[in-house]
């Protein structure tokens, strides 16, 4: 069994392939302590193989070398992500990936190779922690929050991309009288605009494939559905598309 | 020479000791993890670890000694102080070199926050009483070369003695006229501080001093289109820097004798890493030591650095000033047309540096091209999207980076750097 981990900020996944099929997937939150968080994922299997991709990476592979696991590859998730999203849907060429801190957009050819990518650089404005916070704010699960933000019907412009200066925004519309779904589809609306941005520095050609965590939010898919001009395709289990990728990277290095 | 004469020195700077002390510890540390941990060094480079391991000693203490026998130590931040007239005014030139984080916040009280980083680290290190160079100088000499150090320059002149030279934006005849009557104003300058005249004997003398500086870096730089890799970027990088501060003839002597090493490497095959390597080309802003983050980031992503077009590496090296000149006005006319084809960012309009980045590109066969630069540093963050829509044209891979002397980006900048290699694979 081949397996690659996707350590990210926020969580880890982990995907399982035996004879090139998914056998296996399994998803834990990183924590602080990604390390035994890490070793409770791959509790209990026989892995022949591992590729560890996300920004824990190298803390991936020493602490699984560390245990005794076979050789640990490292891939960053730009390439992690080309695999994966190339192996999902074959004629993509443009894969977004809006994750926990980071959003990259990815340019690929005919063969699934990257051919340029853009990525966000020091702070986590317009990432996945951004919505989080936010929601936090909101008082509003995660996962309910682009729904949430959907019932708006004003798209409020919020201003700052700084967490923390989008936050104090927020409230002072709110303080303004406008209504918290207005402002919740506004917020929304400032990531996608930095996406958006980000797509086009690459030079975007179509099909677009949207993946990370965030794909599973439907407020931002539709609002990336709309600045776009088409619907960007979204893999099942968008957030697994990395630890797939880091999988087949695995697997292509032979055992 | 030991520690304790090295204390003496220091307090006699008026350095801030402990601040001092705390420098040299994590200035050592670096140099420890980045340079010692490389396998497969070349011998030649352990003249390099002891002149960077007495980079606050021995070399300081020189210095001393040199203004003890009356000489005159010149400080410097930029490629364009003709080095020529120094020497020829028997003073010393040194590269001031401003790539640490150190003394920031005192220097955001003098220039604006949104400065690049080299600025403020060369105003930290005064204000912070760090840096023994920059106290052992009996002059400064800046340069108009970009809004951020003229104005910097202003408010730098309260705390250290000062002189600015002009150099022009553009390269047409009423600039070259305006640079010749600076590089003569500059050598007045020399001989007033120094008292010595300045004759066509002297300068003839180190006109050849520089070049062969200059002759024996080319000469690296050749070395380094080999595959492998005869040599690390880390290590060449080094090697530049150091050139800005060791003394001339002592460096070229050194560095001759390091290329024969690399030329045994070489006919035997062998390299710092193995053939199919991807090999990267850095472009962009000056590193100044001990700026190795990007370099250190690149080799640890298993990639390896073939070139700098950087004046920390081939801008300043690329061109020698003509040796034929007899009249003392001949060698000066010979030293304007020099130093006006340096390709820095602040010209414009400044076509030679993209030709130059594509054709250093191919010359040392590199798979793709880094293009660095300092946030906030105009100059080249404008060149880099011109720079790299030209490269694409060329099909050259490339990556840009804005990026400062701090580490909050590090985490990103390997992730980048990583993807990018892993692209060229
Ligand atoms: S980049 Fe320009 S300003 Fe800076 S050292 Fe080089 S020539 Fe001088
Ligand atoms: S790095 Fe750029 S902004 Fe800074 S001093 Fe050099 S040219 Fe000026």
């Amino acid at each position: 069994m081949i397996a690659g981990i996707d350590i990210g900020s926020r969580s880890i996944e982990l995907v399982c392939l035996e004879d090139g099929h998914i056998t296996l997937t399994r998803r834990l939150p990183t924590t602080f302590d990604p390390r035994s968080q890490l070793l409770k994922l791959i509790d209990g299997l026989q892995l022949d193989a591992i590729a560890a991709t996300g920004y824990g990476r190298t803390l991936a592979s020493q602490v699984l070398s560390d245990s005794g696991e076979r050789v640990v590859e490292t891939l960053t998730e730009i390439k992690a992500y080309g695999l994966g999203v190339s192996a999902l849907v074959p004629e993509a060429r443009t894969v977004v990936d809006i994750g926990g801190q980071d959003t990259k957009a990815i340019l690929l050819n005919e063969k699934g190779r990257v051919l340029k990518f853009e990525m966000n650089d020091r702070c986590a404005a317009g990432t996945g922690k951004f919505l989080e916070h936010v929601a936090n704010v909101f008082q509003i699960a995660i996962d309910e929050f682009g729904q949430y933000a959907l019932q708006g019907t004003e798209e409020l412009t919020i201003n700052s991309m700084c967490t923390v200066f989008a936050e104090t925004e927020a409230t002072s519309l709110m303080a303004q009288g406008h209504s918290p779904h207005n402002i919740a589809l506004g917020l929304h609306a400032s990531i996608v605009k930095r996406t958006v941005n980000m797509i086009q520095r690459v030079g975007m050609k179509a099909p677009l494939v949207f993946a990370g965590g965030v794909a599973n939010n439907p407020c931002i898919v539709a609002l990336l559905a709309k600045a776009l001009g088409e619907q960007p395709v979204i893999p099942d289990n968008p957030d697994m598309v990395g630890a797939y990728g880091a999988t087949l990277h695995s697997a292509s290095q032979g055992i | 020479m030991g520690e304790a004469s090295y204390r003496e020195m220091w307090e006699k700077l008026d350095l801030d000791l402990s601040a001092h002390d705390a420098l040299l510890e994590v200035l050592g540390k670096f140099y420890g993890d980045i340079y010692m941990s490389q396998q497969g060094r070349l011998q030649g480079m352990e003249y390099l670890d002891f002149v960077l391991s007495e980079v606050h000693g021995l070399r300081i203490k020189e210095l001393q000694d040199a203004k003890a026998e009356g000489r005159k130590i010149v400080g410097t931040f930029c490629v364009f102080v003709p080095e020529e007239l120094t020497l020829a005014a028997e003073a010393v030139h040194v590269g001031l070199c401003s790539g640490a984080d150190a003394g920031t916040e005192q220097a955001e009280k003098l220039v604006p926050r949104n400065t690049c980083a080299l600025i403020k680290s060369f105003i930290g290190f005064k204000l912070a009483k760090l840096c023994p160079y920059t106290e052992s100088c009996d002059l400064i000499v800046g340069e108009t070369t970009c809004d951020g150090k003229k104005k910097a320059y202003e408010a730098f002149a309260e705390h250290a003695p000062m002189y600015v030279m002009e150099v022009p934006q553009q390269k047409r005849d009423a600039d070259r006229a305006l640079f010749k009557a600076e590089v003569l104003r500059y050598k007045d300058e020399m001989e007033k501080l120094t008292g010595k005249t300045i004759t066509a004997e002297t300068l003839k003398k180190s006109i050849k001093t520089v070049n062969d500086r200059r002759r024996v870096l080319q000469r690296l730089s050749k070395l380094r289109s080999a595959n492998p890799a005869p040599i690390s970027g880390r290590d060449a990088l080094l090697i530049n820097q150091v050139g800005f501060y060791d003394d001339p003839i002592r460096f070229t002597g050194a560095i001759n004798a390091l290329c024969d090493q690399i030329e045994q490497r070489i006919a035997a095959g062998e390299g710092v890493a193995p053939a199919n390597t991807p090999r990267l080309l850095l472009a962009g802003c000056p590193m100044a030591v001990p700026n190795w983050k990007l370099p250190y980031v690149v080799e640890s992503a298993g990639a390896v650095i073939v070139g700098e077009e950087s004046c920390i590496g081939e801008r300043n090296t690329r061109d020698l000033v003509d040796e034929s000149g007899e009249t003392l006005d001949d060698m000066i006319d010979a030293i304007v047309d020099r130093y006006m084809r340096i390709d820095c960012a602040c010209f414009t309009p400044n076509e030679e540096r993209t030709d130059n980045v594509v054709s250093m590109a191919k010359a040392q066969h590199a798979d793709g091209v880094i293009q660095y630069s300092l946030m906030f540093c105009q100059p080249y963050e404008h060149e880099s999207i011109k720079v790299g829509k030209t490269l694409e044209s060329e099909e050259i891979p490339a990556l840009s980076i804005s990026t400062d002397y701090s580490m909050e980006d590090v985490e990103q900048l390997k992730t980048r750097v990583e993807a990018f290699v892993e692209m060229l694979k």
